[in-house]
């Protein structure tokens, strides 16, 4: 049977083959990189670490029994993988190996996923464009003159290219919400304590979450069960069984999604907002119903984030000291200038910047008026969630304020690229699951997403109206027989 | 506000970082900027919430076992950019010892 084209398949497709027999695991591990690789990768650069012969090891041991069973999944570079480099894609861990794969990519292999490389990302997991990797930018495949988003760019890149149907980020104030919407795919940020975090780099421990890349619904689905659920090396899992996603194609009837529109008043690009419209009426056709609703505005999280963010990186970013990972500064001769030099060099700007913001919100003397009061505005800010909870079973809002910017053109205003993250960080400082969902090309044909927030173990609402805006609200086409169509973007 | 050098320096030292001297006024100037953004959560009303310090409302304790799994002191030294005999490697921290 003919192994062309491949790399089109969802995840479920691809696994039903190859549980069939009817696909190697090896051809379809491989589809990507023999199609699409060829025709974008040189342009987009979405992968940091690869190598044909671990990929193909990877594929001929794998089971091809699972839910996942010869699914090439590409990820992130700060989850660590015993066969491929986990460099943060920072040069302060050059050439680091870790000696033991994070709990999610051991639940990826154990459900027959084949691990095919580290996708490219902001150096530890700091940015919102991918412009900031010691191996260069990674580019949007829908125009390769502007960022795929970030810190997770280069894993939203190759999903939205073809080159692997499923890939992990991590998401700390919307690392993969935000790149999903930028290049047209679904990103999901579970609820905190879902996924676990053992083997993810730190970055704001009581934010990060890994998150899951996807072109289908289904796929977000399947991974999502793969991987949710309780982990002893990690202790802020929630405890008890993770949800049960399997119906997220049984409709949306009844459900309340909540409408905040005093947040896109303004500052909102009109395709974004024309968007948001369109997918309240796709939701109501399909059976649920809007409820209007005031909401605090974004500033607020953003604010308090980047005060909690920076002051959690600043403690865990200390181990980074050239002593005992990846790379040392050759030339002091004593044990506090060798920690300097090595974290001065070995550290990218944006890095630095927010270490030293983060010392600062810690430091004596500013403690209160910083840290502390972050950590009461998050209270409050997950108040605000609760509340508006109450009156509905999801918000619907926009996952960006703009359309994918052009590279360089915020990477000299820390303040600008961290507004692009306004509608996102909510989620994290809240610890709620957020979904982000392609609704169409905007102006330039540029991919645009719409965001879903609920409360905590929401994701099978999120994903039964995430289906239903994949069938474009007909509810004669939300089972999961349909194949939904996917904006592949077109070579410019 | 603004945040002379001075401080930034002392901030620096402490985060075990060097800022070239031609970037000091830069660096003081971007945080600035972005404690004056942050300083708009005064505006917030905050009642008498408490500092949320973490999201989850029941974490699980690590049990001391776990499943058993752990690193071989030569594991741990191996990424390591000098170590000898499962040991980590490091320029001097003491010098002049001899009285």
């Amino acid at each position: 049977m003919s192994t062309e084209g491949l790399w089109r398949s969802s995840a479920a497709a691809l696994a039903a083959r190859v549980r069939a027999g009817d696909v190697s695991a090896v051809d379809a591990a491989e589809s990507g990189w023999a199609g699409p690789a060829k025709l974008w990768e040189a342009d987009v650069h979405a992968v940091a670490h690869t190598d044909a012969a671990t990929r193909r090891a990877n594929a001929e041991s794998t089971s091809r029994a699972g839910a996942l069973a010869g699914v090439p999944v590409l990820i992130k570079d700060n989850l660590c993988t015993t066969e491929f480099p986990t460099t943060c894609c920072s040069r302060i861990l050059a050439g680091y190996r870790s000696p033991f794969d994070a709990t999610v990519v051991r639940r990826l292999r154990e459900a027959g996923a084949v691990i095919v490389g580290k996708a490219n990302m902001d150096e530890f997991a700091m940015g919102s464009s991918t412009e900031y990797s010691c191996y260069g930018p990674t580019r949007n495949p829908h125009d390769v003159s502007r960022v795929p988003g970030g810190s997770s760019g280069g894993a939203a890149a190759a999903v939205a290219y073809g080159l692997v149907p499923v890939a992990l980020g991590s998401d700390t104030g919307g690392s993969v919400r935000q790149p999903a919407a930028f290049c047209g795919v679904l990103g999901l940020k579970p609820t905190y304590g879902r996924f676990s975090r053992y083997g993810l780099v730190a970055f704001g421990s009581s934010l990060d979450q890994v998150g899951v890349f996807a072109r289908h619904v289904e796929d977000v689905a399947l991974t999502y069960a793969a991987l949710a659920g309780p982990d002893p090396f990690d202790a802020t899992m929630r405890l008890g069984a993770a949800p049960d996603v399997g119906r997220f194609d049984s409709g949306v009837e009844g459900l309340r999604f909540g409408w905040p529109a005093g947040l896109w008043a303004a500052g909102v690009d009109p395709g974004i907002v024309e968007a948001l419209e369109r997918s309240a009426t796709s939701l109501e056709r399909a059976g649920a119903n809007r409820v209007p609703l005031e909401f605090m505005p974004g500033e607020y999280g953003v604010a308090a984030y980047y005060l909690v963010a920076t002051a959690e990186a600043s403690s865990n970013l200390a181990r980074f000291d050239g002593v005992r990972y990846g790379f040392r500064h050759p030339g002091a001769d004593d044990v506090l200038s060798m920690h300097a030099k090595t974290r001065s060099e070995g550290f990218g700007a944006e890095v630095r910047r927010r270490i030293l913001l983060g010392t600062y919100a810690l430091s004596s003397g500013y403690y209160e008026a910083y840290y502390l009061k972050a950590q009461r505005a998050r209270t409050r800010i997950r108040e605000e969630y609760a509340q508006a909870f109450s009156r509905c079973d999801a918000l619907l809002m926009p996952t960006t304020p703009t359309l994918p910017f052009r590279i360089g053109e915020k990477s000299e205003d820390p303040l600008a690229m961290y507004l692009s993250d306004i509608f996102t960080i909510g989620a994290n400082l809240a610890g709620i699951p957020g979904l982000s969902v392609p609704a169409g090309l905007g102006a330039g044909d540029l991919p645009i997403g719409v965001q879903l927030l609920g409360p905590e173990d929401s994701e099978p609402n999120l994903l039964r109206l995430a289906r239903a805006l994949e069938a474009g609200g007909d509810r004669a086409r939300m089972g999961r027989e349909h194949e939904t169509e996917v904006a592949w973007p077109s070579r410019r | 506000m603004s945040i002379p050098r001075e401080e930034v320096l002392r901030v620096a030292a402490l985060a075990r970082i060097e800022i070239p001297v031609d970037e000091v006024d830069l660096v003081a100037s971007q945080l600035s900027g972005i404690l004056d953004f942050a300083a708009q959560l005064d505006r917030l009303d905050l009642g008498s919430g408490e500092p949320l310090a973490f999201a989850p409302e029941a974490a699980a304790a690590r049990p001391d076992a776990a499943d058993g799994r752990q690193l071989a002191p030569g594991q741990a030294t191996d990424a390591a950019p000098e170590s000898e005999d499962g040991h980590f490697l490091v320029p001097p921290v003491v010098e002049h010892l001899n009285p």
